[in-house]
């Protein structure tokens, strides 16, 4: 269990990025945070991976209090972040360093298969394209096992086609062992696509506006009706957390009132 | 630059691979065989007296004489043994120094005004006072030659620490690496690249010190056959002498890339083999 307890970070400029965020996820649970941009959401994400302590509150999982990178906490950028001077596979095995040689080895080849690019294993991290590259930086956090993996909009720097792709993908992987997923995202579709629950958050200071569960069964469609009323209610949400004009708003959340259901 | 598109191309670099491995070094030496070719011809013609600068074929026999006496074969290894101790202790002053100066920021405050103000001073002003201090002998122009290899090996190992990616760093701490395995696993390699340009850099520059050591109080090396050239009205034993430089020069800095070359089949680079 991942549980944010008032987590406030105000930097030494004064700059209050984040204010009393209280949360709490699941094990197993896909939560998927979004909101405007400058609300703070990779700000919060880092506070949870360890990189940048909060300097109110505390992140807790299962019971220990994080201040710095942990074991049991994988990390996935908007980069690949590849180093450059490692083949592949050494990039996916770069966690393991501490495993004897040929449990290392086993795991990286499984890894490997699991994310589609076996035959890449001696390759420079160069000669990848965007989305391949992506796909080792995801083998390279999941090879750990960690119960809970941060994802800083890890698609957004890929085209429309491989990132509809790599969130099937990533759904895929992530049915294996099931670890807890945070994933920020601008991106409405994915969210919705992901996600058990959906976060909205907004600026100034970046906090907690409102949540919307997403039981959608898996796989979802994105065609579906049902997706698209989720995506309505997300879009009303995030347009009132900018305190944009909102137009289908009202007729979406009274539909939701009535039943917290689904209208047809 | 996907998988795809290499693989779709490398039929035909195979097959140009071979030709063009041998043509591209002899492009290198199309220049200079063209300029002594070029030379040989205008002496041998009559458009110059070739007294002052002797053709090429003069030279090689100034070269050859030299050999067969062993003289080349004596002044030459001074000459080399002088750069390869002041390389050596140049590279590691200056991988420390640019090291701690390129993590610290404080030390890098207090010592990099006063190491940036000593490079601006030319070799030759050294080696009086290195002389004074440290003698004629080897002592005197070792340390020269290290002064020189010292400072481009410093700025580029302090450049290169300093301009490590942050994002790269990251991924050594969100694996939670110590100190040490830091700079074993991330910064080392990280600046690799630019150490190895550095270390060009530092060996050309000991090169250089290296004649202005040899001017003064040296019986042997080729910057000694250089002024000794000047003194007995022999050109071309001064042409012989710097061509000797040349190719030395050349043959030191191709040992280095040869050395580094599998350190860096990684980068991904603008300028491609």
């Amino acid at each position: 269990m991942l549980v944010l307890d008032r987590v406030g970070k105000t930097y030494p400029n004064g700059v209050r990025a984040l204010d009393g965020i209280s949360l709490a996820v699941a094990p197993g649970e896909i939560l998927v945070v979004i909101g405007g941009s400058g609300c703070g959401k990779s700000t919060m994400l880092r506070t949870i991976s360890g990189l940048d302590p909060p300097t109110q509150g505390r992140v807790v999982l299962d019971g220990t209090v994080i201040t710095a990178p942990h074991e049991q906490i994988g990390i996935i950028f908007q980069e690949p972040r590849l180093l450059p001077w490692l083949r592949v596979a050494d990039n996916v095995g770069f966690g393991l360093a501490d495993y004897p040689k040929a449990e290392r080895r086993m795991r990286v080849a499984g890894a490997l298969e699991r994310v589609g690019l076996t035959e890449k294993a001696r390759v420079w991290p160069r000669e990848l394209s965007g989305g391949q590259a992506q796909r080792v930086a995801i083998a390279r956090a999941l090879v750990p096992r960690p119960q809970v993996l941060l994802l800083d909009e890890p698609f957004s720097a890929l085209d429309a086609f491989t990132r509809a792709d790599l969130q099937d993908h990533l759904l895929d992987l992530w049915a294996d062992l099931r670890p807890t997923l945070v994933m920020v995202t601008h991106d409405v579709d994915e969210a919705i696509v992901l996600a058990d629950r959906i976060m909205v958050m907004r600026a100034q200071p970046g906090r907690v506006y409102e949540e919307i569960a997403c039981e959608l069964p898996r796989p979802r469609d994105r065609q579906s009706a049902a997706f698209d009323f989720v995506k309505r209610r997300v879009l009303a949400a995030l347009d009132r957390s900018l305190d944009r004009a909102v137009v289908m708003a009202e007729e979406v959340e009274t539909r939701a009132a009535a039943g917290g259901g689904l209208w047809w | 630059m996907t998988a795809d598109a290499e693989q779709a191309g490398a039929p035909e670099a195979i097959s140009k691979g071979g030709a063009a491995r041998v043509l591209r070094p002899a492009l290198g030496l199309l220049l200079p065989v063209a300029l002594a070719l070029f030379w040989e011809l205008a002496v041998r013609m009559g458009l110059s007296n070739g007294r002052l600068v002797p053709p090429p074929s003069v030279i090689w026999n100034t070269f050859s004489d030299l050999a067969s006496t062993g003289e080349l074969e004596r002044h030459a290894a001074a000459t080399l043994w002088r750069v390869a101790c002041g390389f050596v202790l140049g590279v590691m002053a200056g991988t420390i120094f640019g090291a701690i100066t390129g993590y610290s920021a404080l030390t890098h405050r207090i010592v990099d005004p006063t190491l940036q103000a000593l490079r601006s001073i030319p070799s030759i002003a050294w080696v009086p006072l290195f002389i004074l201090w440290f003698g004629i002998f080897e002592a005197s122009k070792i340390i020269l030659i290290a002064v020189g290899v010292f400072f481009p090996v410093y700025l580029g190992v302090m450049g290169a620490v300093m301009s490590v990616d942050r994002k790269i760093v990251e991924v050594g701490r969100v694996f939670r690496l110590s100190g040490p395995a830091m700079v074993r696993r991330i910064l080392l390699p990280a600046v690799m690249p630019a150490y190895v340009i550095s270390l060009r850099a530092g060996l050309g520059l000991g090169w250089m010190f290296v004649v202005a050591a040899e001017f003064l109080g040296a019986s042997t090396g080729l910057g000694f056959l250089l002024i000794d050239g000047q003194q007995l009205g022999k050109p071309a034993q001064i042409v012989a002498a710097i061509v000797a430089f040349a190719i030395l020069g050349k043959a030191t800095d191709w040992l280095i890339v040869l050395v580094a070359s599998p350190f860096l089949r990684w980068e991904d680079r603008f300028a491609r083999r």
